[in-house]
């Protein structure tokens, strides 16, 4: 107890998100989840343990989705991260994923449900035509305490149709 | 013409926003602001004999360390006990910072401010705090038992006692010829929304005010007892919560430690503080619900009708009581349910405990009196050999009004005003196919498998008073703004209020704005809880837009010249009916409705003085008038409004391993006409989600010592989408006579009746008595070899 705490050490990075190169001095200690909330004012990304076990925080790095509050932002370089912002930040204009929850009433309070947008995101890249037994289970990493998933499950596969339909139009 | 609204599957207005990344919830809200931290109690029950906070004022990047002796004028008092009830015998609050005592473990005792967050939880960790320990007491056994106590002072740990009757309930069982007993127990779980608490202050010491957001249930409770505590005007206070994260009851309690303690420190340091919850602090320093302890003793004839009904039960509040009696008392008047029972006695107690005090959880006690009172139904039935339905169709209420006889928590008598019981069972037995279930239970025990199938009712008091408020203005540009003071946490409000004011001033949706929950505009207001925000504020807001059509159609008609009876308004047109020719815009009444010296844009010049064409020898505003299209009203309740449904579950066993699985679970639900058929269906789930997590998973485990030993997402264990079955909902619609739109309360149905349907289809299957809840399968293995040892009957 009797080290000083006088400056933590930083470092700087480069974090490129949703498409963006930023460059950062941050915290080693900083975790991605903060610094996108916090240094990027990305706060579409949602912290609801902090140990990762709901999903809310849910990233994609490179395509693949991740627990944003289980990672130090300092090794985050080199990956490219997509937040729900990435996958559609206008309301008027919302994305696949985003118009399904719409469609199917699939989010409450909406804390938890930019994890499960971009989980199911990637997930419908995976598997295009998921049964409903399938998009049970492709969610079933996430905690909602709102919905009772029934409405979730269901715009995973609605989100699946008209990635579909985008994709022959 | 336009169709009307209420009643259609409109899909959310708010959705857009909150998929987008553009909510704005409390953490959101000033995300530079310096943060606080807390140093919380690790132990149960102890004495502080020192704080030693030296070590965190080394620490670089922190600019205040605070305990209680920081803490100003009535700040440094206890928290109000926020619902006094004459059963309250021993009132007992906390500090905002603990006074020389702690009663519970995650107890706040100091809070630091630093830089951010992990500055000032690198300083928490550095301080050091002295105890002198005492004995813990722990669950309800130990608290009735009161050989260790709470609260010094007392001489046991008894919160509160009630005695509340109907009738002579000892001459009922007297001349019953059947009677029967059953023990109960109901387990610890908590509400647990996916966002903590949170609160963000900002004081602005140039206007001495202080402006406060937080993921509260009740923003004007907040502000007021803010006001109250920094002994400020309520005028130079303001609360506004932003979008909230979920709350299912435990963000009603106010104002919360940390509310309190980093609204003092902002003002102290002038500027702006940041207390966001972690999860951790969540389990350990927030609220709890659900631990009983029950007994019944019911008379019944040899038809199964209950003549008297003598019910005990004791509540572990945890260790303080700031929210009074509501969980108790709603279980004890919510007993009786949808039946008619002629004698009937509920006797309570309310316990102190060193652990995390109790406030309602989704429910709110409600949960509890179904498990007595369809427990003992489910016994009557095994006791007389006659089918479970056809016990509960004997003894149900057919004729409404009808009183209960016992006082409510909103302080009225209670009534189940409406409903249809009847045609309800007959819809559940439908959907579920019970009559066809020994069919299925055959064929499932020939291929190896065990089913059972179970049901639970239940009433639920919806709509609480005393009061909502609405205010609507029409803009000069055709905007609908509406306000409604309670607050928002995932119940659509800015879709089905909007929906009833779009129909009753004749306007699209997509004009009408609603903000909730914020004192600045609405400063008269309640809070949202008890399943009361669509009856409440959708009624108030109904009543609002009624007046604001009145006197639009006052104007339009001066200036049609038409009798305003002649006038309609469809599609944001105010017409004379079947004549589109006379017609003008609701935004050109909205500019005439504010006679105007200056004209900002075009549209004003139609209200300026010189647009008439001769001088009008009255006032510009009429007596009793005043300027703008815009109205306040507000809608206050006789009494609450009964709410009503049935669940019904079907469960599967595995008959070695006693692992459980929900096979269906259906609802038949009655919350009078639907404002928004998808909103409640969602509701529904939602709430029939919890229930299934407090039937099968949810448990606060405490040891001895008062530690939770699982305050974590990995160890307390709530459903994930794996462990909630797909819910099949049908719905009565009978209206209530109690309000306008005839509505009843939503939010809490699903969950109330759960554990209980699902602890009768448990019972089913296994053919043991099914008594206390959560059950999960380790607990139901046991249960198996203790009945076939014969240590466990199927009623006492």
């Amino acid at each position: 107890m009797t080290e000083d705490i006088d400056t933590e050490p930083t470092s700087n990075i480069r974090l490129a998100v949703n498409g963006t190169l930023y460059e950062l001095e941050v915290p080693d200690r900083k975790l991605l989840s903060d610094v996108l909330r916090q240094d990027l004012e990305l706060t579409g990304t949602h912290v609801g343990c902090e140990h990762g076990v709901c999903g809310a925080c849910t990233v994609q790095l490179d395509g693949e989705p991740v627990r944003s509050c289980l990672m130090f932002a300092v090794t985050a370089q080199g990956h490219e991260i997509t937040t729900v912002e990435g996958i559609g930040d206008d309301p008027e204009n919302p994305s696949d994923v985003q118009q399904a929850f719409i469609d199917c009433h699939g989010l409450q309070c909406g804390f938890c449900t930019p994890g499960f947008v971009t989980t199911i995101d990637a997930y419908i890249d995976e598997n295009p035509n998921p049964t409903a037994e399938e998009a049970r289970e492709a969610v079933s990493g996430n905690l909602c305490r709102c919905t009772g998933y029934q409405n979730i499950v269901s715009a995973v596969c609605r989100a699946a149709e008209l990635r579909a339909e985008g994709a022959s139009q | 013409m336009t169709t009307r609204l209420f009643g259609q599957k409109i899909t959310r207005r708010e959705d857009p926003r909150l998929l987008t990344g553009h909510g704005r919830y409390v953490d959101d809200v000033s995300g530079t602001a310096i943060a606080a931290a807390f140093v919380r109690s690790p132990h149960a029950h102890a004495d502080i004999l020192d704080i030693d906070v030296t070590g965190a004022l080394d620490v670089t990047g922190v600019i205040a360390v605070w305990t209680h002796e920081d803490l100003p004028g009535q700040a440094a008092e206890r928290l109000p006990m926020l619902i006094p009830h004459p059963s309250i015998v021993a009132p007992h609050t906390g500090y905002a910072l603990a006074k020389d005592h702690v009663n519970f473990v995650g107890e706040p005792i100091v809070m630091v401010i630093a830089e951010n967050r992990y500055i000032a939880e690198d300083a928490a960790n550095r301080i050091e705090v002295e105890y002198s320990f005492r004995e813990a007491v722990v669950g309800v056994e130990a608290s009735r038992e009161g050989t260790r106590i709470v609260h010094e002072g007392m001489e046991d740990n008894v919160a509160a006692h009630i005695v509340q009757d109907v009738g002579d309930v000892d001459a009922g069982l007297e001349g019953a010829p059947h009677v029967l007993e059953l023990d109960l127990e109901f387990e610890r779980s908590a509400c647990m929304p996916m966002e903590g608490k949170g609160v963000v202050a900002r004081w602005d010491p140039g206007e001495e005010s202080l402006e406060v957001h937080s993921s509260t249930q009740t923003s004007t409770g907040l502000r007021a007892v803010l006001a109250a505590k920094l002994e400020i005007p309520l005028t130079r206070v303001e609360v506004i919560t932003p979008d909230v994260g979920g709350a299912f009851g435990v963000k009603i309690n106010h104002p919360w430690p940390e509310e309190l303690a980093v609204a003092c420190a902002a003002r102290a340091l002038e500027t702006t503080v940041k207390w966001t919850e972690d999860r951790r602090e969540h389990f350990i320093s927030s609220a709890h619900e659900r631990a009983q302890t029950q007994w019944v003793k019911v008379g019944f004839d040899d038809e199964g009708r209950i003549l008297g009904l003598d019910v005990k039960f004791w509540h572990d509040n945890g260790a303080y009581l700031p929210y009074g009696v509501i969980v108790p008392l709603n279980t004890s008047t919510h007993i009786m349910g949808p039946y008619v029972i002629p004698t009937f006695r509920v006797e309570y107690w309310s316990l102190y405990t060193n652990t995390v005090m109790v406030t309602p959880y989704r429910g709110a006690g409600r949960a509890h009196a179904v498990f007595m009172m369809e427990r003992t139904m489910d016994a009557i039935a095994a006791e007389l050999g006659l089918d479970r339905t056809e016990v509960r169709l004997r003894n149900f209420v057919r004729d409404f009004p009808h009183p209960m006889g016992l006082r409510m928590q909103d302080g009225a008598e209670g009534c189940i005003d409406s409903g249809d019981f009847v045609t309800s069972m007959d819809k559940l037995k439908s959907i579920v196919g019970w009559d066809e279930f020994e069919t299925y239970r055959e064929q499932a025990r020939s291929e190896g498998r065990r089913v059972g199938i179970g049901l639970a009712c239940y009433i639920e008091s919806t709509g609480a008073g005393p009061y909502e408020g609405g205010h609507i203005e029409v803009e000069s540009s055709g905007r609908v703004n509406v306000w409604t003071g309670l607050t928002t946490h995932g119940q659509a409000h800015a879709t089905v209020f909007a929906q009833i004011v779009a129909d009753e001033l004749g306007v699209p949706l997509e004009t009408v704005h609603v903000k909730t929950g914020d004192t600045r505009k609405l400063p008269y207001s309640v809070g949202t809880w008890g399943s009361r925000g669509a009856v409440m504020a959708g009624n108030a807001l109904h009543l609002t837009a009624k007046k604001v059509r009145q006197k639009a159609l006052r104007i339009a008609g001066e200036s049609l010249e038409a009798d305003p009876e002649d006038l309609e308004i469809d599609e944001g047109m105010i017409q004379v009916k079947g004549d589109p020719s006379a017609s003008m815009p609701l935004a050109a009444v909205s500019v005439l409705s504010n006679p105007l010296r200056y004209a900002f844009d075009e549209s004003a010049r139609a209200a300026t003085q010189f647009a008439k064409d001769s001088a009008e020898d009255e006032p510009s505003i009429g007596p009793g008038e005043q300027p703008g299209l815009e109205e306040q009203e507000f809608f206050s309740p006789l009494r609450s409004t009964v709410a009503n449904g049935m669940h019904a579950a079907i469960v599967e066993t595995d008959p070695e391993t006693a692992d459980i699985r929900i096979l269906r679970y259906c609802v038949v639900h009655d919350c009078g006409p639907m404002v928004n058929p998808l909103v409640v269906e969602g509701q529904v789930h939602g709430g029939v989600a919890q229930g299934v997590g407090g039937a099968l998973y949810e448990k606060m485990a405490y040891d001895a010592d008062g530690q939770l030993l699982n305050a974590s997402f990995m160890d307390f264990l709530m459903p994930f989408a794996s462990e909630v079955p797909h819910v099949e909902t049908d719905h009565l619609e009978t209206p209530s006579p109690l309000n306008p739109l005839g509505i009843k309360g939503a939010g809490e149905a699903g969950t109330i009746p759960a554990a209980t349907a699902i602890a009768s289809a448990l019972e089913d299957a296994e053919g043991i008595p099914i008594r206390s809840m959560p059950l999960d399968p380790s607990t139901l293995w046991h249960m198996r070899t203790n009945h076939a040892a014969g240590e466990l009957n199927r009623s006492r």
